[in-house]
C-alpha cells in the first residue's frame, strides 16, 4: 500500500461497537455464537452480549494438555482455538435422517426428517477453520448428491472471522498454508487491537452490515499493527509438517516401524478425529420405537479408530491400532490429495492438544516420511 | 396365556440395581408388557423361576454353589440368555474376592461364618453357560436393555456398543476432563453405553461399562502415571467394578506387579 493512500476497504470498529455487530446480526434473525470460557476451555456458545467474551483469557496448549489463564488485558480474542471448530454447527454430531412407519397392513413408509435449522452467526472463527470449512463444503456439497442437512445449515451460516494473533504451541497452520490470516469464507474479518478492531468485509451482506455501522476508515498505523500481529503469529509457530503433499512419502512407508511404535501410545479413542475440523465419517444407527411400528434412522460421528468403521460383513479390516492410525494418517495427509485436491490437514493442532496421550501428528508424519527409522 | 414372547428376569449375586432398568421405565414398562409376558421377575412380582422362556435376562454373578446349578437350569429353560450388567457380564465388584483370600474376609466380617456358603471365586455368567448377548454397565441403562429386547423381538442381532466413551464425550461436545483439567480418566479404554455421563458432570469416567474393544490398557496406565497416579492407584482403576474382565484384570495385575517390583 502506498503511503498516503488509505485502505478504504478496512474500517476501524471501536471495541464497544462489536455489540452493535451482534445486535445487527440478531436483528437479522441470526443466533449469535461465540467464544466463551466454559469448564476452563474456550468453546463456542450462544453469545448475546460481548461482555460474555473471554476478555483477558489466554490459553496454553501442549500435546495432551490445555489450560486457560486470566490476565489483565482488554483483548477478547487473544487465544487459539478450543476443541470445537465450525464442524459441530454444520455436520451435527448426531442427527436423524429418516423415519420409517409401518401401517396396520404391514406396509412401510419412509419419510425424510427435515432438520430444524436456524440461522447462526459464528463470531471469532480462525483461518484454519475456514480452510476446513472449504474442505467440508467440498465433501458434503460437491458431487451429484449434496448432503441436504449440511447444505441447509451452510446456507444459514454467517461468519465473523478474527485473524489469529495468538496461535498455540500446537498450531502449525503456516506449514499447511491455511493461516494465520483468514483469506476466504468469511462475511466479516476482524483484526483485534487493544482498543477495537480493524474490520473488512468478505461478502456483500458483510459489507452491508459494516457500512450500516458508519465506522471511520482504519488509520494506516492501525492497519500496520494488525498486519504486524498476523505476521508475528506466523513467525511464532514452531511445529510444521514435513511437506504440503506427503502422499508418496506415506505410501512408500506403509511398513515403517513407527506405525507400530505410535500404536503403543495411541489409545484408539477417536478424540483426534472428533476434534479434527475436516474429518467427516459417520455411522448409521436405527432407533425403533418400543411397539416396533416405527423407527428412526440417524447418523452420528464415527471415527476410523473404531472397530465398526472397518467392519464389512463379518470381517473387521482394521482390528488393531497400528492399521487404524495408519489409515487415518495416510488418508488425511495422503489420499486426500487424490480425493479433494489437497491435504486434509489445516494445521489447527487440535488433534495434538486433545489427544489424551499427546500424540503429535507433525512428529509422527516427520518420522514416517523420513524413510525407515534406524 | 397369550402368544406373546415370555421373558424372565433372574437374579444371581448382585445389588438388584440393573433390574431397575425395567422398573424405572414408567409408562414404557406398560408398553413393554403389551409385547412380552414377564413370567418371572421377582423384583416386580411374578415368580416362576422354572418357567420356559424366550428371553432370560440374568442379573448378577455366580458366587455360591446353588447358583452354579441354578444358572444351568436358566440356560436349559431359555431360548436367549442376555446378561444384565457388570456382575453378570464380568463378575462385578464382588469378583474382587478372587484377588484376595475370601475365607479370611468372611471370618473377619461374619460372627458365624459357618452359615456362609460361597465359592472361592466369583465368575461371570458366560464362564458357566453359553450367553447370547452381554450388556455391560453398572448399572445397565434402560435404553440399552430396551434396545436389546426390541432387536430380539424383531428377530435381529442386537447392536453391540463397544466404542470408547471418548467418542460419546466428543459427540456431546463435553470438555475432556483429562486434557483440560488433568483428571485421570478411564474413558479412552471404556465402553460407551452410558452416554458419557460422568465427564458431562466434570468428573472422570471410572470404567463402569467395562473394557471397550481394542483397549490400550498399557497406554492409558502410562498416561495415568504421568498424571501422578501411583502404581497401586492405577491398579485400582482397573481392579474395580469390572476387575474380572480379562483386559482389566491383566492390566490391574500388571500395574500391581510393578508396584511391588515384580515383572509386568
Amino acid at each position: 500500500m502506498l503511503e498516503g493512500a488509505p485502505d478504504v476497504s478496512r474500517v476501524f470498529l471501536p471495541r464497544d461497537a462489536l455489540q452493535r455487530v451482534l445486535d445487527a446480526l440478531t436483528g437479522s434473525g441470526f443466533l449469535c455464537v461465540g467464544p466463551r470460557l466454559k469448564e476452563g476451555v474456550i468453546v463456542y456458545e450462544t453469545l448475546a452480549e460481548t461482555a460474555a467474551l473471554p476478555q483477558g483469557v489466554h490459553d496454553r496448549q501442549a500435546p495432551g494438555e490445555y489450560s486457560a489463564e486470566q490476565v489483565s488485558s482488554p483483548r477478547q480474542f487473544a487465544w487459539a482455538n478450543g476443541p470445537q471448530a465450525l464442524k459441530p454447527f454444520l455436520f451435527a454430531p448426531r442427527e436423524a435422517l429418516w423415519r420409517v412407519v409401518r401401517d396396520d397392513k404391514g406396509r412401510l413408509t419412509f419419510r425424510e426428517v427435515q432438520p430444524d435449522v436456524k440461522p447462526i452467526a459464528v463470531i471469532g472463527v480462525r483461518a484454519c477453520d475456514l480452510a476446513a470449512l472449504a474442505l467440508q463444503d467440498q465433501h458434503f456439497l460437491g458431487g451429484a448428491y449434496p448432503d441436504p442437512a449440511y447444505a441447509q445449515r451452510r446456507d444459514n451460516l454467517f461468519v465473523v472471522a478474527v485473524h489469529c494473533s495468538h496461535p498455540a504451541a500446537t498450531c502449525f497452520c503456516v506449514s499447511t498454508g491455511d493461516g494465520p490470516r483468514a483469506t476466504r469464507g468469511f462475511d466479516i474479518a476482524l483484526s483485534e487491537l487493544d482498543d477495537g478492531f480493524v474490520a473488512e468485509a468478505g461478502s456483500v451482506r458483510g459489507k452491508v452490515l459494516l457500512d450500516a455501522l458508519e465506522c471511520s476508515v482504519a488509520a494506516a498505523e492501525q492497519i500496520a499493527q494488525a498486519e504486524d500481529e498476523i505476521a508475528h503469529a506466523a513467525r511464532s509457530q514452531s511445529r510444521r509438517l514435513p511437506g504440503r503433499n506427503l502422499r508418496d512419502a506415506l505410501f512408500a512407508n506403509l511398513e515403517h516401524p513407527r506405525w507400530e511404535e505410535v500404536a503403543e501410545r495411541c489409545l484408539s479413542c477417536g478424540n483426534c478425529t472428533s476434534v479434527c475440523p475436516t474429518c467427516f465419517c459417520s455411522s448409521a444407527i436405527e432407533q425403533p420405537s418400543l411397539d416396533g411400528d416405527n423407527a428412526e434412522h440417524s447418523r452420528e460421528w464415527d471415527s476410523c479408530f473404531t472397530r465398526g468403521h472397518s467392519y464389512i460383513h463379518g470381517v473387521v479390516v482394521r482390528s488393531d491400532t497400528r492399521t487404524r492410525y495408519r489409515q487415518w494418517l495416510t488418508h488425511k495427509l495422503g489420499s486426500w490429495h487424490e480425493q479433494y485436491g489437497r491435504s486434509g490437514c489445516v494445521g489447527c493442532g487440535r488433534c495434538v492438544t486433545w489427544c489424551p496421550t499427546g500424540i503429535d501428528i507433525t512428529e509422527e508424519a516427520t518420522a514416517i516420511c523420513s524413510g525407515v527409522a534406524t | 396365556m397369550s402368544g406373546k414372547p415370555k421373558v424372565a428376569v433372574h437374579k444371581f449375586s448382585s445389588c438388584d440395581g440393573c433390574q431397575l432398568a425395567f422398573l424405572n421405565l414408567g409408562e414404557d414398562l406398560l408398553r413393554v408388557a403389551e409385547r412380552v409376558d414377564f413370567v418371572h421377575f421377582a423384583e416386580a412380582g411374578p415368580v416362576e423361576p422354572h418357567a420356559k422362556v424366550d428371553i432370560a435376562f440374568v442379573e448378577g454373578s455366580i458366587s455360591t454353589p446353588d447358583e452354579v446349578a441354578r444358572i444351568q437350569q436358566v440356560r436349559a429353560n431359555s431360548r436367549f440368555v442376555v446378561t444384565l450388567g457388570a456382575c453378570a457380564t464380568a463378575g462385578g465388584v464382588q469378583a474382587l474376592r478372587n484377588l484376595a483370600d475370601g475365607g479370611k474376609w468372611i471370618a473377619a466380617v461374619y460372627a458365624q461364618p459357618e452359615y456362609i456358603h460361597s465359592l472361592a471365586t466369583v465368575t461371570s455368567i458366560a464362564s458357566h453357560i453359553k450367553v447370547d448377548l452381554e450388556l455391560w454397565g453398572c448399572p445397565v441403562s434402560s435404553r440399552q436393555v430396551l434396545g436389546a429386547l426390541r432387536a430380539l423381538l424383531f428377530g435381529v442381532v442386537p447392536v453391540e456398543e463397544q466404542d470408547k466413551v471418548c467418542m460419546e464425550c466428543k459427540r456431546n461436545q463435553t470438555v475432556c476432563v483429562m486434557v483440560a483439567k488433568g483428571i485421570p480418566c478411564m474413558g479412552p479404554v471404556t465402553r460407551t453405553g452410558c452416554g458419557a455421563l460422568c465427564p458431562a458432570f466434570g468428573r472422570d469416567c471410572y470404567a463402569c461399562y467395562g473394557p471397550a474393544e481394542n483397549p490400550n490398557t498399557l497406554g492409558i496406565a502410562r498416561r495415568l502415571e504421568g498424571l501422578g497416579l501411583a502404581p497401586d492407584d492405577i491398579a485400582r482403576r482397573f481392579l474395580f467394578i469390572n476387575n474380572a474382565a480379562p483386559a482389566f484384570h491383566e492390566a490391574g495385575l500388571r500395574a500391581k506387579g510393578e508396584a511391588h517390583g515384580g515383572k509386568p
